[in-house]
Protein backbone atom coordinates (compact mmCIF):
# COMPACT_ATOMS: atom_id res chain seq x y z
CA UNK A 1 0.00 0.00 0.00
CA UNK A 2 1.21 3.50 -1.11
CA UNK A 3 1.96 6.18 1.90
CA UNK A 4 0.71 9.13 -0.81
CA UNK A 5 -3.19 9.74 0.57
CA UNK A 6 -3.12 12.44 -1.80
CA UNK A 7 -3.21 15.84 -2.87
CA UNK A 8 -4.86 18.20 0.12
CA UNK A 9 -5.44 21.60 0.38
CA UNK A 10 -3.48 23.76 2.80
CA UNK A 11 -6.96 26.12 3.46
CA UNK A 12 -9.97 23.74 2.97
CA UNK A 13 -8.66 20.58 3.68
CA UNK A 14 -10.23 19.10 0.53
CA UNK A 15 -8.43 16.11 -0.98
CA UNK A 16 -7.67 14.97 -4.55
CA UNK A 17 -6.09 12.26 -5.94
CA UNK A 18 -2.10 12.73 -6.41
CA UNK A 19 -2.52 13.80 -10.08
CA UNK A 20 -0.19 16.78 -11.74
CA UNK A 21 -2.59 19.40 -9.65
CA UNK A 22 -1.27 22.14 -7.46
CA UNK A 23 -4.85 24.39 -6.64
CA UNK A 24 -8.19 23.41 -5.20
CA UNK A 25 -11.21 23.72 -6.97
CA UNK A 26 -12.88 24.53 -4.17
CA UNK A 27 -11.54 27.30 -2.48
CA UNK A 28 -8.27 28.11 -5.02
CA UNK A 29 -6.15 27.13 -1.97
CA UNK A 30 -2.41 25.40 -2.76
CA UNK A 31 -2.05 21.68 -2.26
CA UNK A 32 0.57 19.75 -0.87
CA UNK A 33 1.22 16.15 -0.32
CA UNK A 34 -0.79 14.48 2.31
CA UNK A 35 0.70 11.08 3.80
CA UNK A 36 -0.21 7.92 5.55
CA UNK A 37 2.25 8.41 8.46
CA UNK A 38 0.91 4.72 9.89
CA UNK A 39 1.92 2.70 6.39
CA UNK A 40 5.32 4.95 6.41
CA UNK A 41 6.28 4.20 10.36
CA UNK A 42 5.90 0.45 9.95
CA UNK A 43 8.60 0.75 6.35
CA UNK A 44 11.20 3.19 8.04
CA UNK A 45 14.13 3.14 10.28
CA UNK A 46 17.03 4.87 11.18
CA UNK A 47 19.11 1.66 10.15
CA UNK A 48 16.85 1.68 6.85
CA UNK A 49 17.60 4.92 6.19
CA UNK A 50 21.41 4.81 6.75
CA UNK A 51 21.63 1.87 4.61
CA UNK A 52 20.56 3.86 1.66
CA UNK A 53 22.41 5.50 -0.92
CA UNK A 54 24.27 8.61 -0.22
CA UNK A 55 21.98 11.32 -1.75
CA UNK A 56 18.60 12.74 -1.07
CA UNK A 57 17.24 9.25 -2.39
CA UNK A 58 18.26 7.78 1.31
CA UNK A 59 14.44 9.58 2.43
CA UNK A 60 12.38 7.87 -0.41
CA UNK A 61 9.98 6.45 1.52
CA UNK A 62 9.16 10.40 2.82
CA UNK A 63 8.89 11.99 -0.41
CA UNK A 64 5.81 10.95 -3.22
CA UNK A 65 7.33 8.59 -5.02
CA UNK A 66 5.46 5.50 -6.18
CA UNK A 67 8.06 3.88 -9.21
CA UNK A 68 11.21 2.59 -9.15
CA UNK A 69 11.99 4.62 -12.09
CA UNK A 70 13.98 7.92 -10.50
CA UNK A 71 16.23 10.90 -11.88
CA UNK A 72 19.15 10.55 -10.05
CA UNK A 73 21.35 13.19 -10.20
CA UNK A 74 23.58 12.43 -6.75
CA UNK A 75 21.54 15.33 -5.30
CA UNK A 76 21.26 15.99 -1.31
CA UNK A 77 23.40 14.39 1.24
CA UNK A 78 25.71 17.54 1.41
CA UNK A 79 28.25 18.33 4.43
CA UNK A 80 27.16 19.42 7.54
CA UNK A 81 29.77 21.42 8.20
CA UNK A 82 30.78 22.02 12.16
CA UNK A 83 31.65 25.67 11.65
CA UNK A 84 33.92 26.67 15.05
CA UNK A 85 35.39 29.38 12.98
CA UNK A 86 32.55 30.92 11.93
CA UNK A 87 31.17 30.15 15.30
CA UNK A 88 33.73 31.70 17.16
CA UNK A 89 34.15 35.08 15.12
CA UNK A 90 30.53 35.30 16.20
CA UNK A 91 30.67 35.10 19.55
CA UNK A 92 28.82 31.71 18.94
CA UNK A 93 29.44 28.04 20.77
CA UNK A 94 27.76 25.51 18.39
CA UNK A 95 26.84 26.73 14.75
CA UNK A 96 26.70 24.46 11.59
CA UNK A 97 26.54 25.24 8.15
CA UNK A 98 24.79 23.02 5.79
CA UNK A 99 26.72 23.02 2.81
CA UNK A 100 23.96 23.22 -0.21
CA UNK A 101 26.86 24.68 -2.18
CA UNK A 102 27.75 21.31 -3.23
CA UNK A 103 24.89 19.80 -5.35
CA UNK A 104 25.16 19.17 -9.18
CA UNK A 105 24.21 22.69 -10.15
CA UNK A 106 25.39 24.33 -7.43
CA UNK A 107 21.92 24.42 -5.72
CA UNK A 108 19.93 23.99 -3.41
CA UNK A 109 17.37 23.64 -6.83
CA UNK A 110 18.40 20.26 -7.55
CA UNK A 111 16.56 18.51 -4.38
CA UNK A 112 12.69 19.77 -5.74
CA UNK A 113 13.67 19.33 -8.76
CA UNK A 114 14.71 15.39 -8.42
CA UNK A 115 11.60 15.30 -7.60
CA UNK A 116 9.20 16.73 -9.50
CA UNK A 117 11.31 15.56 -12.20
CA UNK A 118 10.83 11.77 -11.44
CA UNK A 119 7.15 12.55 -11.08
CA UNK A 120 7.03 14.35 -14.66
CA UNK A 121 8.27 10.84 -15.70
CA UNK A 122 5.86 8.75 -13.68
CA UNK A 123 3.10 10.93 -15.21
CA UNK A 124 3.82 10.22 -18.68
CA UNK A 125 5.41 14.39 -19.49
CA UNK A 126 7.93 14.33 -22.06
CA UNK A 127 8.57 18.41 -21.29
CA UNK A 128 9.80 19.87 -18.49
CA UNK A 129 9.64 23.63 -18.11
CA UNK A 130 10.18 26.10 -15.49
CA UNK A 131 9.78 30.15 -14.88
CA UNK A 132 12.87 30.90 -13.97
CA UNK A 133 15.22 34.17 -12.71
CA UNK A 134 18.49 31.88 -12.48
CA UNK A 135 19.41 28.49 -10.09
CA UNK A 136 16.12 26.45 -10.95
CA UNK A 137 16.55 26.96 -14.97
CA UNK A 138 20.11 25.29 -14.47
CA UNK A 139 18.69 22.59 -11.92
CA UNK A 140 15.36 22.13 -14.14
CA UNK A 141 17.92 21.88 -17.47
CA UNK A 142 20.23 19.35 -16.40
CA UNK A 143 17.38 17.10 -14.67
CA UNK A 144 15.38 16.95 -17.98
CA UNK A 145 19.20 15.84 -19.71
CA UNK A 146 19.70 13.02 -17.26
CA UNK A 147 15.89 11.68 -17.77
CA UNK A 148 15.72 12.13 -21.42
CA UNK A 149 13.22 14.87 -21.24
CA UNK A 150 12.90 18.42 -23.33
CA UNK A 151 13.65 21.14 -21.40
CA UNK A 152 11.70 24.39 -21.83
CA UNK A 153 13.03 27.20 -19.50
CA UNK A 154 11.04 30.69 -19.77
CA UNK A 155 13.34 33.58 -18.48
CA UNK A 156 13.04 37.08 -18.73
CA UNK A 157 14.95 38.71 -21.18
CA UNK A 158 17.34 40.84 -18.71
CA UNK A 159 18.30 38.19 -17.22
CA UNK A 160 22.28 38.19 -16.63
CA UNK A 161 24.01 36.23 -19.48
CA UNK A 162 26.24 34.20 -16.34
CA UNK A 163 23.06 32.76 -15.78
CA UNK A 164 21.82 31.57 -19.01
CA UNK A 165 24.89 29.82 -20.14
CA UNK A 166 24.06 27.98 -16.78
CA UNK A 167 21.21 26.54 -18.21
CA UNK A 168 21.97 26.44 -21.80
CA UNK A 169 25.04 24.00 -22.03
CA UNK A 170 22.50 20.98 -20.85
CA UNK A 171 20.65 21.51 -24.01
CA UNK A 172 16.94 23.13 -23.26
CA UNK A 173 15.06 25.82 -25.33
CA UNK A 174 15.50 28.86 -23.64
CA UNK A 175 12.86 31.30 -24.50
CA UNK A 176 13.50 35.11 -23.26
CA UNK A 177 9.91 36.97 -22.52
CA UNK A 178 10.12 40.62 -22.91
CA UNK A 179 8.96 41.61 -19.45
CA UNK A 180 9.45 41.07 -15.84
CA UNK A 181 9.68 37.74 -13.48
CA UNK A 182 5.94 38.52 -13.05
CA UNK A 183 5.24 38.58 -16.55
CA UNK A 184 7.25 35.37 -17.45
CA UNK A 185 4.81 33.38 -14.30
CA UNK A 186 1.82 34.76 -16.22
CA UNK A 187 2.72 33.11 -19.24
CA UNK A 188 4.38 29.93 -17.58
CA UNK A 189 0.63 29.46 -15.99
CA UNK A 190 -1.11 30.10 -19.23
CA UNK A 191 1.40 27.31 -21.35
CA UNK A 192 0.84 24.93 -18.44
CA UNK A 193 -3.14 25.62 -18.85
CA UNK A 194 -2.93 24.86 -22.60
CA UNK A 195 -0.16 22.48 -23.10
CA UNK A 196 0.86 18.75 -21.66
CA UNK A 197 3.90 20.19 -20.12
CA UNK A 198 5.28 19.13 -16.73
CA UNK A 199 6.15 23.03 -14.99
CA UNK A 200 8.13 22.16 -11.66
CA UNK A 201 6.64 25.20 -9.95
CA UNK A 202 3.12 25.39 -11.40
CA UNK A 203 1.76 21.83 -11.65
CA UNK A 204 4.39 19.80 -10.56
CA UNK A 205 4.95 22.60 -7.77
CA UNK A 206 3.22 20.34 -4.81
CA UNK A 207 5.64 17.59 -5.35
CA UNK A 208 8.87 19.65 -6.31
CA UNK A 209 8.21 21.35 -2.88
CA UNK A 210 8.62 17.81 -1.29
CA UNK A 211 12.08 17.73 -2.46
CA UNK A 212 12.98 20.95 -0.11
CA UNK A 213 12.12 18.74 3.07
CA UNK A 214 15.84 16.82 2.79
CA UNK A 215 17.13 19.81 4.11
CA UNK A 216 15.85 18.79 7.24
CA UNK A 217 16.43 14.99 6.89
CA UNK A 218 20.09 15.18 5.94
CA UNK A 219 20.79 17.76 8.82
CA UNK A 220 18.90 15.65 11.60
CA UNK A 221 20.33 12.79 10.16
CA UNK A 222 24.18 14.50 10.25
CA UNK A 223 23.53 15.58 13.90
CA UNK A 224 22.61 11.65 15.38
CA UNK A 225 19.10 12.34 15.02
CA UNK A 226 19.21 15.18 16.91
CA UNK A 227 16.86 18.25 15.86
CA UNK A 228 18.59 21.36 16.07
CA UNK A 229 17.70 24.65 18.43
CA UNK A 230 17.42 27.05 15.65
CA UNK A 231 17.69 26.85 11.88
CA UNK A 232 18.30 30.32 10.06
CA UNK A 233 16.44 29.56 6.23
CA UNK A 234 16.66 31.74 3.46
CA UNK A 235 13.02 33.18 2.50
CA UNK A 236 12.50 33.80 -1.69
CA UNK A 237 8.64 32.27 -2.01
CA UNK A 238 8.96 30.94 1.35
CA UNK A 239 8.50 26.97 -0.22
CA UNK A 240 11.48 26.04 1.25
CA UNK A 241 11.14 27.31 4.56
CA UNK A 242 7.88 25.67 5.13
CA UNK A 243 9.11 22.56 3.85
CA UNK A 244 12.20 22.32 6.01
CA UNK A 245 9.59 22.61 9.13
CA UNK A 246 7.42 20.21 7.42
CA UNK A 247 10.68 17.93 7.20
CA UNK A 248 11.16 18.32 11.05
CA UNK A 249 7.85 17.39 12.00
CA UNK A 250 7.73 14.50 10.20
CA UNK A 251 11.07 13.15 11.66
CA UNK A 252 9.11 13.96 15.45
CA UNK A 253 5.64 12.53 13.89
CA UNK A 254 7.58 9.06 12.90
CA UNK A 255 10.02 8.58 16.08
CA UNK A 256 13.12 8.74 14.02
CA UNK A 257 13.81 11.89 16.18
CA UNK A 258 12.95 13.22 20.09
CA UNK A 259 9.23 15.90 19.36
CA UNK A 260 11.24 19.06 19.91
CA UNK A 261 11.03 21.13 17.11
CA UNK A 262 13.46 23.72 16.09
CA UNK A 263 12.89 27.91 16.49
CA UNK A 264 12.31 28.51 12.29
CA UNK A 265 14.26 31.68 11.47
CA UNK A 266 13.59 33.13 8.17
CA UNK A 267 16.41 35.56 6.38
CA UNK A 268 15.55 38.34 3.68
CA UNK A 269 17.30 40.57 2.21
CA UNK A 270 16.24 44.21 3.34
CA UNK A 271 15.28 45.40 -0.46
CA UNK A 272 12.75 42.65 -0.79
CA UNK A 273 11.41 41.40 2.85
CA UNK A 274 7.88 41.50 3.13
CA UNK A 275 7.83 38.42 4.93
CA UNK A 276 9.82 39.79 7.71
CA UNK A 277 7.90 43.08 7.87
CA UNK A 278 4.67 41.27 8.43
CA UNK A 279 6.89 39.54 11.43
CA UNK A 280 7.59 42.67 12.93
CA UNK A 281 4.06 44.52 12.46
CA UNK A 282 2.73 41.66 14.30
CA UNK A 283 0.70 40.35 11.39
CA UNK A 284 -0.05 37.57 9.31
CA UNK A 285 -1.15 39.89 5.50
CA UNK A 286 2.44 39.68 3.52
CA UNK A 287 2.07 43.24 1.76
CA UNK A 288 3.78 42.50 -1.72
CA UNK A 289 6.74 44.81 -2.53
CA UNK A 290 8.68 45.59 -5.54
CA UNK A 291 12.29 43.71 -5.03
CA UNK A 292 15.81 45.73 -5.18
CA UNK A 293 17.89 43.84 -3.79
CA UNK A 294 21.28 42.29 -4.79
CA UNK A 295 20.32 38.70 -3.61
CA UNK A 296 18.37 38.39 -6.78
CA UNK A 297 17.81 34.65 -5.99
CA UNK A 298 15.19 35.82 -3.04
CA UNK A 299 13.70 38.85 -5.25
CA UNK A 300 10.43 37.70 -4.87
CA UNK A 301 8.14 40.36 -3.91
CA UNK A 302 4.88 38.82 -3.22
CA UNK A 303 6.11 34.98 -1.75
CA UNK A 304 3.29 32.37 -2.50
CA UNK A 305 4.29 30.61 1.16
CA UNK A 306 4.95 34.05 2.75
CA UNK A 307 1.67 33.81 5.33
CA UNK A 308 3.10 29.86 5.86
CA UNK A 309 5.97 31.38 6.85
CA UNK A 310 4.70 33.31 9.17
CA UNK A 311 2.58 30.77 10.98
CA UNK A 312 5.40 28.86 11.54
CA UNK A 313 7.65 31.33 13.27
CA UNK A 314 4.98 31.88 15.16
CA UNK A 315 4.20 28.22 16.30
CA UNK A 316 8.26 27.47 16.52
CA UNK A 317 9.04 30.64 18.70
CA UNK A 318 10.89 31.73 15.47
CA UNK A 319 12.10 35.14 14.64
CA UNK A 320 12.25 36.74 10.79
CA UNK A 321 15.40 39.59 10.74
CA UNK A 322 16.29 41.35 6.92
CA UNK A 323 19.96 42.77 6.28
CA UNK A 324 21.23 45.12 3.59
CA UNK A 325 23.27 44.73 0.96
CA UNK A 326 26.57 45.52 2.64
CA UNK A 327 25.72 43.10 5.42
CA UNK A 328 25.08 40.51 2.69
CA UNK A 329 28.32 41.15 1.06
CA UNK A 330 30.15 41.27 4.83
CA UNK A 331 28.20 37.79 5.41
CA UNK A 332 29.65 35.84 1.95
CA UNK A 333 32.73 37.16 2.99
CA UNK A 334 33.32 36.16 6.58
CA UNK A 335 31.61 32.26 6.10
CA UNK A 336 34.38 32.28 2.92
CA UNK A 337 37.07 33.72 5.11
CA UNK A 338 36.26 31.48 8.04
CA UNK A 339 35.00 28.41 6.91
CA UNK A 340 36.40 28.57 3.25
CA UNK A 341 32.69 28.25 1.68
CA UNK A 342 31.57 30.48 -0.86
CA UNK A 343 28.12 31.24 -1.16
CA UNK A 344 25.77 32.93 -3.06
CA UNK A 345 23.90 36.50 -1.73
CA UNK A 346 21.45 34.35 -0.26
CA UNK A 347 24.26 32.58 1.90
CA UNK A 348 25.43 35.88 2.69
CA UNK A 349 21.65 36.62 3.71
CA UNK A 350 21.86 33.59 5.67
CA UNK A 351 24.93 34.53 7.92
CA UNK A 352 24.45 38.21 8.07
CA UNK A 353 21.08 37.55 9.39
CA UNK A 354 22.90 34.63 12.33
CA UNK A 355 25.17 37.70 12.85
CA UNK A 356 22.70 40.39 13.46
CA UNK A 357 20.59 38.51 15.60
CA UNK A 358 23.50 37.20 17.61
CA UNK A 359 24.88 41.13 18.05
CA UNK A 360 21.30 41.87 19.44
CA UNK A 361 21.37 39.19 21.26
CA UNK A 362 18.49 37.24 20.34
CA UNK A 363 20.69 33.84 19.55
CA UNK A 364 21.67 32.55 22.49
CA UNK A 365 25.48 31.64 22.58
CA UNK A 366 25.01 27.86 23.18
CA UNK A 367 22.10 27.40 21.21
CA UNK A 368 22.83 24.48 18.50
CA UNK A 369 22.57 26.85 15.10
CA UNK A 370 22.31 25.65 11.94
CA UNK A 371 22.46 28.33 9.01
CA UNK A 372 21.47 27.16 5.56
CA UNK A 373 23.77 28.38 2.92
CA UNK A 374 21.79 27.37 -0.54
CA UNK A 375 23.34 28.18 -3.53
CA UNK A 376 27.48 28.60 -4.69
CA UNK A 377 29.36 31.71 -5.29
CA UNK A 378 30.34 31.21 -7.83
CA UNK A 379 27.03 32.42 -9.70
CA UNK A 380 26.84 35.52 -8.48
CA UNK A 381 30.43 37.15 -8.45
CA UNK A 382 29.23 40.12 -9.81
CA UNK A 383 27.73 40.76 -6.29
CA UNK A 384 31.58 41.26 -4.78
CA UNK A 385 32.49 43.82 -7.43
CA UNK A 386 34.94 46.28 -5.40
CA UNK A 387 33.93 44.28 -2.41
CA UNK A 388 37.92 42.12 -2.16
CA UNK A 389 41.07 43.44 -2.27
CA UNK A 390 43.14 43.73 -5.60
CA UNK A 391 45.63 41.32 -6.65
CA UNK A 392 48.93 42.50 -5.78
CA UNK A 393 50.98 42.80 -9.31
CA UNK A 394 54.52 42.75 -9.32
CA UNK A 395 57.40 41.80 -12.20
CA UNK A 396 58.63 38.47 -12.54
CA UNK A 397 61.30 38.76 -9.71
CA UNK A 398 61.92 37.44 -6.22
CA UNK A 399 62.84 41.42 -5.42
CA UNK A 400 59.54 42.66 -6.38
CA UNK A 401 57.23 40.33 -4.43
CA UNK A 402 59.38 40.40 -1.69
CA UNK A 403 58.93 44.67 -1.91
CA UNK A 404 55.04 43.95 -2.83
CA UNK A 405 54.52 41.99 0.22
CA UNK A 406 57.24 44.02 2.40
CA UNK A 407 59.00 40.20 3.04
CA UNK A 408 62.56 40.34 5.02
CA UNK A 409 65.18 37.47 4.53
CA UNK A 410 65.17 36.67 8.21
CA UNK A 411 61.58 35.47 7.34
CA UNK A 412 62.88 32.95 4.50
CA UNK A 413 62.63 29.42 5.50
CA UNK A 414 65.90 27.77 5.28
CA UNK A 415 66.14 25.16 2.57
CA UNK A 416 68.04 21.99 3.80
CA UNK B 1 -15.94 32.69 -22.29
CA UNK B 2 -12.78 33.57 -20.13
CA UNK B 3 -12.32 32.93 -16.15
CA UNK B 4 -9.38 34.41 -14.73
CA UNK B 5 -8.54 34.00 -11.06
CA UNK B 6 -7.13 36.53 -8.63
CA UNK B 7 -6.61 37.86 -5.44
CA UNK B 8 -8.06 41.52 -4.25
CA UNK B 9 -6.69 43.32 -1.19
CA UNK B 10 -8.47 46.25 -0.06
CA UNK B 11 -6.75 49.31 2.01
CA UNK B 12 -8.37 50.86 4.49
CA UNK B 13 -10.95 53.50 2.77
CA UNK B 14 -12.12 50.65 0.49
CA UNK B 15 -12.57 47.90 2.98
CA UNK B 16 -16.53 49.42 3.40
CA UNK B 17 -17.09 50.15 0.04
CA UNK B 18 -18.98 47.82 -2.24
CA UNK B 19 -16.21 47.65 -5.17
CA UNK B 20 -17.97 43.72 -6.25
CA UNK B 21 -20.72 44.97 -6.50
CA UNK B 22 -20.23 47.93 -8.25
CA UNK B 23 -17.36 46.44 -10.75
CA UNK B 24 -20.57 43.83 -11.49
CA UNK B 25 -22.86 45.98 -12.57
CA UNK B 26 -20.07 48.05 -14.24
CA UNK B 27 -18.81 45.81 -16.45
CA UNK B 28 -20.52 42.66 -18.13
CA UNK B 29 -18.93 40.10 -15.80
CA UNK B 30 -19.40 37.31 -13.06
CA UNK B 31 -17.56 37.27 -9.91
CA UNK B 32 -17.48 34.26 -7.70
CA UNK B 33 -15.77 34.72 -4.79
CA UNK B 34 -14.22 31.54 -2.96
CA UNK B 35 -12.24 32.88 0.03
CA UNK B 36 -11.64 36.28 1.72
CA UNK B 37 -10.88 37.84 5.01
CA UNK B 38 -11.85 41.32 5.51
CA UNK B 39 -11.07 43.59 9.45
CA UNK B 40 -11.89 46.87 9.85
CA UNK B 41 -8.97 48.29 8.19
CA UNK B 42 -8.16 45.44 5.48
CA UNK B 43 -9.25 42.83 3.30
CA UNK B 44 -8.23 40.48 0.52
CA UNK B 45 -10.53 38.23 -1.75
CA UNK B 46 -9.59 35.07 -3.72
CA UNK B 47 -12.36 35.18 -6.71
CA UNK B 48 -13.01 33.63 -10.12
CA UNK B 49 -13.78 36.41 -12.72
CA UNK B 50 -15.61 34.94 -16.01
CA UNK B 51 -16.67 36.94 -19.23
CA UNK B 52 -15.27 38.21 -22.24
CA UNK B 53 -11.08 38.51 -22.17
CA UNK B 54 -11.31 42.52 -22.81
CA UNK B 55 -14.67 42.86 -20.36
CA UNK B 56 -12.79 41.22 -17.85
CA UNK B 57 -9.52 43.14 -18.50
CA UNK B 58 -11.35 46.73 -18.23
CA UNK B 59 -13.19 45.50 -15.11
CA UNK B 60 -9.63 44.32 -13.64
CA UNK B 61 -8.07 47.81 -14.72
CA UNK B 62 -11.00 49.11 -12.97
CA UNK B 63 -10.86 47.75 -10.15
CA UNK B 64 -6.68 48.74 -9.93
CA UNK B 65 -7.55 52.79 -10.57
CA UNK B 66 -10.26 52.30 -7.67
CA UNK B 67 -7.32 51.43 -5.58
CA UNK B 68 -7.39 47.71 -5.07
CA UNK B 69 -4.21 45.99 -5.40
CA UNK B 70 -4.60 42.77 -8.19
CA UNK B 71 -2.37 39.88 -7.59
CA UNK B 72 -2.29 36.08 -8.71
CA UNK B 73 -3.76 33.79 -6.54
CA UNK B 74 -0.61 31.50 -5.67
CA UNK B 75 1.28 34.52 -5.26
CA UNK B 76 5.02 34.00 -6.82
CA UNK B 77 6.73 30.68 -6.33
CA UNK B 78 10.38 29.80 -7.15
Amino acid sequence: MGSVRGLECRECGQLYPAEPLHVCEMCFGPLEVAYDYDVIRNQISREEIARGPLSLWRYKKLLPIEGDRIVDSQAGFTPLVQADNLARALGLRNVYVKNDTVNPTFSFKDRPVSIASTKALEFGFEVLACASTGNLAGAVAAHAAKAGMRACVIIPADLEPSKIVGALVYGPTVVAVDGNYDDVNRVCSEIADKYRWAFVNINMRPYYSEGSKTLAFEVAEQLGWRIPDRVIVPVASGSMFTKVWKGYRELARLGLTSDTAPRMTAAQAVGCSPVVTAFEAHTFDVEPVKPHTLAKSLAIGNPADGYYCLRIIEESGGLACAVNDDEIVEGIKLLAQTEGIFAETAGGVTIAVLKKLTNSGQVDPDELVVAYVTGNGLKTQEALAGALAEPVHVRASLRDVEEALALTGSEAIPVA
Amino acid sequence: MAKQRMKFTFPPDLVTQPVIYNMGKEFHVVTNIRRANVTRDRGWMILEISGNEGEIERAVQWAKDQGVRVDSIEGEAS
